[in-house]
């Protein structure tokens, strides 16, 4: 898109109007490619965010149909599309806001079959998973691959973002090993709200990311605590130890 | 003094008219001049101001019968 029609210039210009973007930040986001795994509590705002700033090309990963438990956090889905898989759902409801956006649609789970194939397709990655699994599997290949990840989760009141640049730090740098037991969302309550919260940080990084903007969260992680309405930053250094972004890589 | 470029922006609202003053200035060489028509009121209290924050120079504002001929010289890069 070199040339922007009056309906485009209309619908990006406020974004247009931020020195931090203009018109060149504005064709970068229309040029971008960007993968979001998972369209659920914390895809919705992702998705929902960078197709309304005209995200050119954007990928969707879900293997779920809609349930009616989703619907108090997955803000894109209607009460009439349960049973639906997710990711048709995601794909109406970014057509209907925003015809810019080409919507590529992967109606799987990512596990270590499929993920190289499909993050190597992509510029940036957003992680909106439920599970430890998927959330080291989508971290190592997106350090293997050198894609940026912006990663996140989200309990109850809290939640936590960060992006993880292929240098480095990375989540594992953060958490080396998978925990043995954690409740994941199905299993556990979790506040929309949150959801909210933490994927539309997800989304203001990512296209802060595409823009080029370099005041971002890598190397830092942010806490939400939702309950005591605080956040908190830890500084994430590179632990020189990491089997993911470390000289000992491939080890794990 | 050579204007490269003119473009009517008359009706068009603020940011618009900002915004597409800043695509027309985009295909220009630095230096080159871009002349704008613009509607009184808040769009010529604020377009010539916000393209001389981008770094831009405003040559001249004239009064044409309603509306005001504004030449930019550019300046600032593509933004």
């Amino acid at each position: 898109m070199s040339k922007f029609s009056n309906e485009q210039i209309e619908r990006y210009s406020r974004n247009m109007v931020l020195n931090e973007i203009g018109i060149t930040g504005q064709r970068k986001i229309n040029k971008a490619k960007v993968l979001v795994i998972g369209a659920g509590g914390l895809g919705a705002p992702v998705l929902m965010y960078l197709a309304a700033a005209g995200v050119g090309n954007i990928g969707i990963i879900d293997g779920d149909k809609i349930e009616l438990s989703n619907l108090q956090r997955q803000t894109i889905h209607r009460t009439e599309n349960i049973g639906m898989p997710k990711v048709q759902s995601a794909k109406k409801f970014i057509e209907r806001l925003n015809n810019d956006v080409e919507v590529t649609t992967y109606e799987l789970f990512i596990n270590n079959d499929n993920c190289q194939q499909i993050i190597s397709k992509y510029d940036l990655i957003i992680d909106g998973v439920d599970n430890f699994e998927s959330r080291y599997l989508v971290n190592d290949t997106c350090v293997n691959l050198k894609k940026p990840l912006v990663e996140a989760g989200i309990i109850g009141f809290m939640g936590m973002a960060t992006l993880i640049l292929p240098e480095g730090p990375c989540y594992r740098c953060l958490y080396p090993e998978m925990p043995d037991r954690a409740p994941t969302c199905s299993q556990a309550g979790v506040l929309g709200a949150t959801a909210g919260i933490i994927g539309s940080i997800q989304a203001s990084e990512a296209i802060k990311y595409i823009v080029g903007i370099e005041e971002n969260l890598n190397g830092r992680v942010i806490f939400w605590d939702g309950l005591t309405s605080t956040i908190h930053e830890i500084k994430l250094q590179k632990n020189k130890d990491c089997i993911s972004c470390g000289p000992k890589k491939g080890k794990r | 003094m050579k204007i490269s470029k003119t473009i009517d922006l008359t009706g068009e609202l603020c940011p618009i008219n900002f915004i597409k003053a800043k695509i027309a200035l985009e295909d220009l060489k630095k230096q080159e001049i871009l002349e704008i028509y613009l509607d009184d009121g808040i769009p010529i209290k604020n377009v010539p101001r916000s393209l001389e924050l981008d770094g831009h120079i405003v040559l001249d504002i004239e009064k044409v019968d309603e509306a005001y001929r504004v030449l930019v010289q550019k300046e600032g890069l593509n933004v």
